[in-house]
């Protein structure tokens, strides 16, 4: 299944529902300001680690790019990957759930 | 594959009208159908022919309008959240008695059982929103 | 899963709520969808999680906003034949709310069993 996350979770709790209701080999992916709960070193970094024992987690490298990270700003592990692939993402997966 | 796109949030408020059209740009791209794009809550707000954005910034509602054009994609805003919010077409303008449309081209007014047939018809929904 | 009847396609639908109700208005519109969507006889389930169980809430009285009391078209929900409404136990609790405190009969679930019930959902709508 495919989750995207488009909030901060700084701002809001909407990363840290996702994870919470995420199916094991589920992809989420990160858009919008949800990139940024990709970022390392933060207060939320160890809750993204133990998810990603469990998921695949991608950011939107457009999203990324427009805030002025790049990869070197990520948590290990997660991909940057582009629209294109957000389409793919989408087709591959019969069943979608978009966290706002 | 047949998408349908829900767009929750109106133009350059918030980043979803831009995220679900980049999305549609890069899904026609791979040569996918758009079922069709159903705007609700401020979304409608996108459909706007009203809009004077600065010149160096994109044009929401009008990339939306050509996008919708070139493509033959049906762009839908709901009726009841068009009329709160104030977006009238020329229909809307003498059911509801008011002096004036705002509608831009290649938008249509139309009711929530489009949003539900387009979650029956299309293989994937997909919500842009806050 | 996906079934053909003699008028077309059943799909589940899943309305995620997440959001308080008044501050915004996507709890009141998210219901109106639901109400609408009712009439296409879809396989219909709504999710209430983290701020959404608030829209469940009794005796919301809206006379001192001046706004729609919406939260009344719950109750009507059942007429629709929308009869499955889902509140996750941990949004209840981090809210310091019971079951006796909502206004309509629901199924409070684990997270578990949310996780389950989003992962089998083929149309999911958020607001």
């Amino acid at each position: 299944m495919l989750h995207t996350v488009n909030k901060s979770p700084f701002e809001k709790n909407s990363l840290e529902t996702c994870l919470r209701l995420t199916e094991q080999d589920s992809t989420v992916l990160l858009i919008e300001d949800g990139v940024y709960g990709a970022l390392k070193g933060t207060k939320i970094e160890d809750l993204v680690l133990e998810s990603l024992s469990n998921v695949k987690m991608y950011v939107l490298g457009p999203d990324l790019m427009a805030r002025g990270l790049d990869k070197n700003s990520l948590i290990n592990n997660i991909e940057i990957i582009d629209y294109q692939d957000f389409v793919k993402l989408a087709v591959e997966n019969e069943r979608i759930q978009n966290w706002l | 594959m047949k998408f349908g796109i829900l767009v929750n949030e109106g133009p350059y408020t918030h980043q979803a009208s831009d995220s679900a059209y980049l999305f549609v740009k890069a899904a026609i791209d791979q040569g996918h159908e758009i079922f069709r794009v159903f705007f609700y809550h401020d979304g409608v707000n996108n459909g706007t022919r009203l809009a004077t954005p600065p010149q160096d910034d994109r044009h929401i509602p009008n990339r939306w309008s050509e996008l919708a054009k070139e493509h033959n994609i049906d762009l839908v805003l709901c009726v009841a959240a068009a009329q709160r919010r104030g977006m009238v077409d020329a229909d809307e303008m003498k059911r509801n008695k008011k002096d004036a449309d705002n509608i831009a081209e290649n938008f249509r007014i139309s009711g929530l059982g489009q949003l539900i047939e387009a979650g029956i018809q299309a293989d994937r929904l997909i919500t842009f929103g806050d | 899963m996906e079934e053909e009847t003699q008028s077309g396609v059943i799909k589940k639908f899943l309305y995620v709520n997440r959001r308080a109700p008044h501050g915004t208005i996507y709890a009141h519109e998210a219901l109106e969808v639901v109400l609408i969507g009712a009439a296409f006889e879809q396989d219909v389930s709504m999710a209430f999680i983290d701020d959404g169980v608030f829209q469940l809430k009794k005796d919301q009285n809206t006379d001192g906003i001046d706004t729609k009391n919406f939260s009344k078209t719950f109750s009507a929900l059942e007429m629709y034949d929308v009869e499955k409404l889902y509140v996750e136990k941990e949004s209840l609790d981090e809210r310091g709310i019971k079951e006796d405190d909502l206004a309509v009969d629901v199924k409070v679930i684990s997270s578990s069993e949310m996780k389950k019930l989003i992962t089998e959902s083929e149309v999911i709508l958020n607001f």
